[in-house]
C-alpha cells in the first residue's frame, strides 16, 4: 500500500473511538500537525488526549475517521506507522529487573538494531538523557525523574520522525521538567522531529508548543497558535488599587471608558476592567495611568493580566482547565483492556 | 459481654477506642476482616477448591487399578485419596495467613495497629483464626463430598467428628507456619517463594501410596522424615481403617509440635519485629 | 550489519529479554525447576509397585513410566509459566512498549515461543538428569530419544500458544486459573498412571479422545525402544499445534484490538 505523503506531518480527519460503554471518548476529531512542529494537544483528564494519541501510535483501532502519520494510514498500515514514530506514553513502563542500558538495547533490537550501531545509539540517548551513571543499575531503583528520562531515551532509539509524549513530565520536578522541554525543542528545531505532546500544564503548552489544540469531552474547541487563541479571546485586563477606598468609584468612572469593568476579576479593594479589543490596540497602560492622572486619583497598585490559555479554555468550554476533574470531563478515558 | 467494637472497619482504619475490648474481642473482629478479605478473593481461593477436587476425580480414577496391588489397604482409590482435600484445605491455610499478614506489614496495617490500644499479637492470631475457620469450613464441604460419593468412614460419626478436629488442627499448624514466615520475612512474595516447598512436603509424603507399599527407598526414607506423611495417615485411618491408635497418636504427636514450632516462631518473630520498631 | 530480518531480530530480543529474567530473577527461577521435580518424585517414588498391576504391560520400569508424563508436563507447563510472564507485562504496561517498538506483533508471540522453547530444553535435560539418577531405565536408541524429545518440546510449543492465547486475551495475572486448569486436566486426563487399556469407565472414554494420550503412549514407547503409532502423536500434535496456533494468533489480534 502506498504513503499518502513523503513528510512527517500527521492528518486527522473525522477521527472517532467509541468504547463499548460511555460516551464518544473522541468525537469526529479533525488535526494537521506539519512537519517539524510541536503541537500542543491540551485538556483536561479523561478530554480524550491519550484516546487519541493511543489511536494516532495504532495501539487503539479508531471506530471511525482516518489519520496518516508521516503518510502512513494508522489502520492499514500500522506496522509502517510504528517504524516511523516514537512513544512516550504516560504510564511508564518499565522493566524493574533490567538496567538502563539494557532496555535500550531491547527496544533497539525490538526495532531491527542490533550490534555496534545499537550499542552506540544506547551510548549516546544515555548520555544525551543524563543517565550514564546509572545506565547499569536497574530500573527498579530508578527515581520517577530517571524514569521519564530513560523512557524519551528509549522512545528515540531509532531515531523517529514523529514523535508521540503523552504527559511527559506529569510527576516531574520543575528542573527535570525544564531540561525535558530542552530535549523536545531541540528535537523538533535541530533534527526536524514532529512532536505530539499531550498536556494538562498549560505553561509547558506555551512554553513549548508552536501551535496548541484544546480538547474537551473527545471535541476540538480551539486550536491555533497560543499567542494566537489568547489574543482571540481579548485583551488584557487592567488592575487598579487606589489609594483611598473613597476613590473606588472614581476610579470605576474613569476606567469604564478603556472597557467593561469585571468586578470579580480584581483582588478586593481594586478595580478591574477587561480592555476593549480595538481600545487594547491604541491604549496603553500608559494612556490609562495618564487618564487617572487627569482626573486626580492616586494609584497604590497597578497589574496588568494577560489572557492564558486557560482564559482560552474557560472562554470555550465555561470553565477552567486546572480546576476541571475525571467527573466534571464527562467521558472519562478508560484503561485500554 | 464486652462492648462490641468494631476496630479496623476497613483496611488501615483502626477504631481508637478499640483497646477498651479484650484480647479475644480484638481477635475476634480482626479474624472477621481476614476471612471477608479471603473470601473476597475468589480467584485466590477458587483454585485451592477446584484443584484438590479435580486431583481427587482423576486420581482416584486414573489409580483405581492401584487398588489390585497386594496388600493396598482400600477398596477404592477416592477413599484413599479423599485425604488429599483436608492436606490442601491446610496448604491453603497457609497461604491465607500468611499472605495476609505479610500484606498487613507491606501495607503498614501491622505499623499503624501498634500505635492503637490493640495489640498487634491479635492480629497475628486472627490471621491464623480465620485461615482455619475458612479451612473448617472446606473440610465440612469435603466430608458432605466424601458422603456423597458414598465414601466409607469406617470409624463412623465420632471419626468422622474427630476427622474435621484434627483436619482443622493440621490447618492451624499450616497457618501458623504460614504467619510465622510472614513474620519473618514480611514480603509476600518471599512468601509466594516458599510455598513450592511445602506443596512438595505433600507430594513426597505417603499421600499417594502407604508406606509399606513404597517400592523406592529413597521415597520410603523421605516419608519417613516427612510430618506431613504422620498427618496424611493419621486422618486416612480414620476413614478407610477405623480408629487405629497408632497413627492417631503419631498424627496428635506430629501436630502438637509442629503447632509449638508455629507458635514459637510466630512468637519470637513478632517480639523481634517489635523489638525493631 | 545483520541480515536477520526485522520479524525475526524482534523475536529473539523479546525471547532474550523471557530467558534472562528467568536466570538472573529466582523466583522466575525455582517454581520451574520445583514444580516438575515435585510431581516426577512424588510420583516415581510412591508408585513404583503400580507397575505391577496385572494388565501393565511395559518394558521399561515404572520410574521410566513416569518420567515421560513428567517431562511432558515440564514442557507443557513451562507454556503456562510463560502465559503468567504476558499477562504481567499486560499489568506493568510493558506489553504496550513491546507492541509500539515492533512493526509486526506476531514477532512477540514468536519471541515467546522460542524462549519456552529453550527453557523447556533445560527443564528436559534436568528432569532427565533427576530421573538417570533415581532408577531410570532407558531402552530406546538415541534417534528413538531424539524423537521423544521432540514430541515433548513440540508440547512446550502448545502449552505457550495455549497460554499466549488465554493472555493475550484476559491480560490479567489473576486469571491465571482459567489458563492453568484446562491444561492441568488435559493432561491428567491422559493415561498417567497406567496405561490406556487399563483406565476404566469415563476416564478411558475421555483419554481415548485426548490427543495428549497419543503424544505420551508414543513418547513412552520411544524410550522403551519399541516405537509404533508414532505417526498417530506426530498428527496429534501437528493438529494440536495448528488449532494452538490460530487461537494464540487471534489472541494477538484482541490484544491488538483492545488497546494493549
Amino acid at each position: 500500500m502506498q504513503r499518502s505523503s513523503e513528510d512527517n506531518g500527521i492528518e486527522v480527519r473525522g477521527l472517532v473511538k467509541q468504547f463499548k460503554t460511555g460516551p464518544k471518548a473522541v468525537d469526529g476529531i479533525d488535526i494537521d500537525v506539519a512537519p517539524g512542529e510541536i503541537y500542543g494537544f491540551l485538556g483536561p483528564n479523561g478530554a480524550g488526549k491519550s484516546t487519541t494519541v493511543n489511536m494516532l501510535v495504532t495501539l487503539l483501532p479508531p471506530t471511525a475517521g482516518r489519520a496518516t502519520v508521516a503518510g502512513w494510514d494508522i489502520s492499514t498500515q500500522g506496522p509502517d506507522v510504528r517504524k516511523t514514530i516514537g512513544a512516550a506514553l504516560q504510564a511508564v513502563a518499565l522493566d524493574n529487573f533490567l538496567t538502563a542500558r539494557e532496555h535500550l538495547r531491547l527496544i533497539a533490537a525490538l526495532q531491527g538494531i542490533t550490534g555496534p550501531r545499537a550499542r552506540t545509539r544506547a551510548d549516546e540517548l544515555l548520555h544525551r538523557v543524563g543517565l550514564e551513571e546509572a545506565a547499569d543499575r536497574k530500573v527498579g531503583g530508578f527515581s520517577g525523574g530517571m524514569k521519564r528520562r530513560l523512557d524519551l531515551a528509549l522512545a528515540l532509539v531509532h531515531e523517529p520522525r514523529v514523535l508521540f509524549l503523552d504527559e511527559p513530565t506529569t510527576g516531574l520536578d520543575p528542573q527535570s521538567r525544564t531540561s525535558l522541554w530542552e530535549e523536545v525543542r531541540r528535537l523538533a528545531r535541530e533534527d526536524g522531529v514532529t512532536v505530539f505532546l499531550t498536556t494538562q500544564y498549560l505553561e509547558e503548552a506555551d512554553v513549548l508548543a508552536d501551535r496548541v489544540g484544546i480538547i474537551n469531552r473527545g471535541v476540538i474547541v480551539a486550536e491555533g497558535t497560543p499567542a494566537a487563541l489568547k489574543a482571540e479571546i481579548g485583551a488584557p485586563t487592567i488592575e487598579i488599587v487606589p489609594t483611598g477606598d473613597d476613590d473606588r468609584v472614581a476610579m470605576s468612572r474613569v476606567l469604564e471608558q478603556f472597557g467593561e469593568l469585571h468586578p470579580e476579576a480584581g483582588s478586593p479593594g481594586s478595580v478591574a476592567v477587561r480592555l476593549d479589543q480595538d481600545l487594547a490596540k491604541r491604549a496603553s497602560l500608559v494612556t490609562i495611568i495618564r487618564a487617572i492622572d487627569e482626573a486626580g486619583l492616586q494609584v497604590a497598585e497597578v497589574r496588568q493580566h494577560d489572557p492564558s490559555l486557560d482564559d482560552v479554555f474557560l472562554a470555550k468550554t465555561g470553565r477552567t482547565l486546572e480546576g476541571a476533574t475525571d467527573a466534571e470531563a464527562g467521558v472519562a478515558e478508560p484503561v485500554a483492556r | 459481654m464486652t462492648t462490641a467494637v468494631a476496630a479496623p472497619t476497613a483496611r488501615g482504619v483502626v477504631n481508637p477506642h478499640a483497646g477498651s475490648a479484650s484480647l479475644p474481642v480484638q481477635v475476634l473482629v480482626l479474624a472477621r476482616r481476614s476471612i471477608k478479605g479471603a473470601l473476597s478473593r475468589p480467584q485466590g481461593y477458587m483454585p485451592a477448591v477446584i484443584m484438590p477436587l479435580l486431583l481427587l476425580t482423576i486420581n482416584s480414577s486414573g489409580l483405581s487399578d492401584a487398588t489390585r496391588i497386594p496388600g493396598f489397604p482400600a477398596d477404592r482409590f477416592l477413599d484413599f485419596l479423599l485425604v488429599i482435600t483436608f492436606m490442601q484445605a491446610a496448604l491453603f491455610a497457609t497461604s491465607n495467613a500468611g499472605l495476609g499478614l505479610a500484606r498487613d506489614i507491606e501495607e503498614g496495617f501491622m505499623d499503624r495497629l501498634a500505635l492503637t490500644p490493640m495489640r498487634t499479637g491479635a492480629l497475628v492470631t486472627a490471621q491464623i483464626s480465620g485461615a482455619v475457620v475458612i479451612a473448617f469450613g472446606a473440610a465440612i464441604v469435603y466430608i458432605i463430598i466424601g458422603l456423597a460419593t458414598q465414601v466409607d468412614f469406617h470409624s463412623g460419626v465420632l471419626g468422622v467428628l474427630l476427622l474435621l478436629v484434627l483436619a482443622t488442627w493440621t490447618a492451624f499448624c499450616f497457618a501458623a507456619i504460614g504467619a510465622w514466615l510472614a513474620l519473618r520475612s514480611g514480603s509476600s512474595e518471599a512468601l509466594q517463594g516458599i510455598f513450592p516447598l511445602l506443596f512438595a512436603s505433600l507430594f513426597l509424603s505417603t499421600l499417594n501410596m502407604p508406606r509399606d507399599l513404597i517400592e523406592a527407598e529413597w521415597f520410603q526414607v523421605v516419608t519417613r522424615f516427612n510430618p506431613v506423611s504422620y498427618m496424611v495417615d493419621g486422618m486416612r485411618s480414620l476413614i478407610i481403617t477405623g480408629w487405629d491408635g497408632r497413627a492417631l497418636l503419631e498424627m496428635v504427636a506430629v501436630l502438637a509440635l509442629v503447632s509449638g514450632i508455629g507458635i514459637a516462631g510466630c512468637a519470637r518473630a513478632l517480639r523481634r519485629r517489635q523489638a525493631q520498631g | 550489519m545483520t541480515t536477520m530480518p526485522r520479524f525475526l531480530l524482534a523475536a529473539r530480543a523479546v525471547a532474550w529479554r523471557h530467558l534472562y529474567k528467568w536466570i538472573t530473577v529466582p523466583a522466575n527461577f525455582m517454581p520451574t525447576f520445583i514444580f516438575p521435580l515435585i510431581f516426577f518424585g512424588g510420583f516415581a517414588g510412591a508408585l513404583g509397585r503400580v507397575g505391577d498391576v496385572p494388565g501393565f504391560d511395559y518394558d521399561a520400569n515404572y520410574t521410566s513410566w513416569i518420567f515421560v508424563f513428567s517431562l511432558l508436563q515440564t514442557c507443557l507447563f513451562g507454556g503456562l509459566a510463560t502465559g503468567f510472564t504476558i499477562a504481567g507485562d499486560f499489568q506493568s504496561g510493558f506489553a504496550r512498549r513491546l507492541m509500539l517498538a515492533v512493526a509486526d506483533r506476531r514477532s512477540i508471540l514468536l519471541g515467546y515461543v522460542m524462549s519456552t522453547f529453550a527453557r523447556a530444553a533445560v527443564m528436559s535435560a534436568v528432569v532427565t538428569g533427576v530421573a538417570a539418577l533415581t532408577g531410570l531405565e532407558v531402552l530406546g536408541s538415541v534417534a528413538e530419544l531424539a524423537a521423544m524429545y521432540a514430541l515433548a518440546l513440540c508440547l512446550s510449543i502448545c502449552g505457550t500458544l495455549w497460554a499466549a492465547g488465554v493472555m493475550f486475551r484476559a491480560r490479567d495475572p489473576q486469571l491465571g486459573p482459567a489458563m492453568q486448569i484446562p491444561m492441568f486436566i488435559a493432561i491428567f486426563l491422559a493415561p498417567v498412571y497406567v496405561p490406556l487399556d487399563l483406565l476404566e469407565g469415563w476416564l478411558h472414554a475421555v483419554a481415548s479422545v485426548n490427543p495428549i494420550t497419543y503424544v505420551m503412549q508414543a513418547a513412552r514407547d520411544l524410550l522403551a525402544g519399541h516405537p509404533h503409532d508414532t505417526s498417530i502423536a506426530v498428527y496429534a500434535i501437528a493438529g494440536l499445534m495448528g488449532l494452538l496456533l490460530v487461537w494464540a494468533l487471534t489472541g494477538v489480534r484482541a490484544a491488538e484490538r483492545a488497546g494493549g
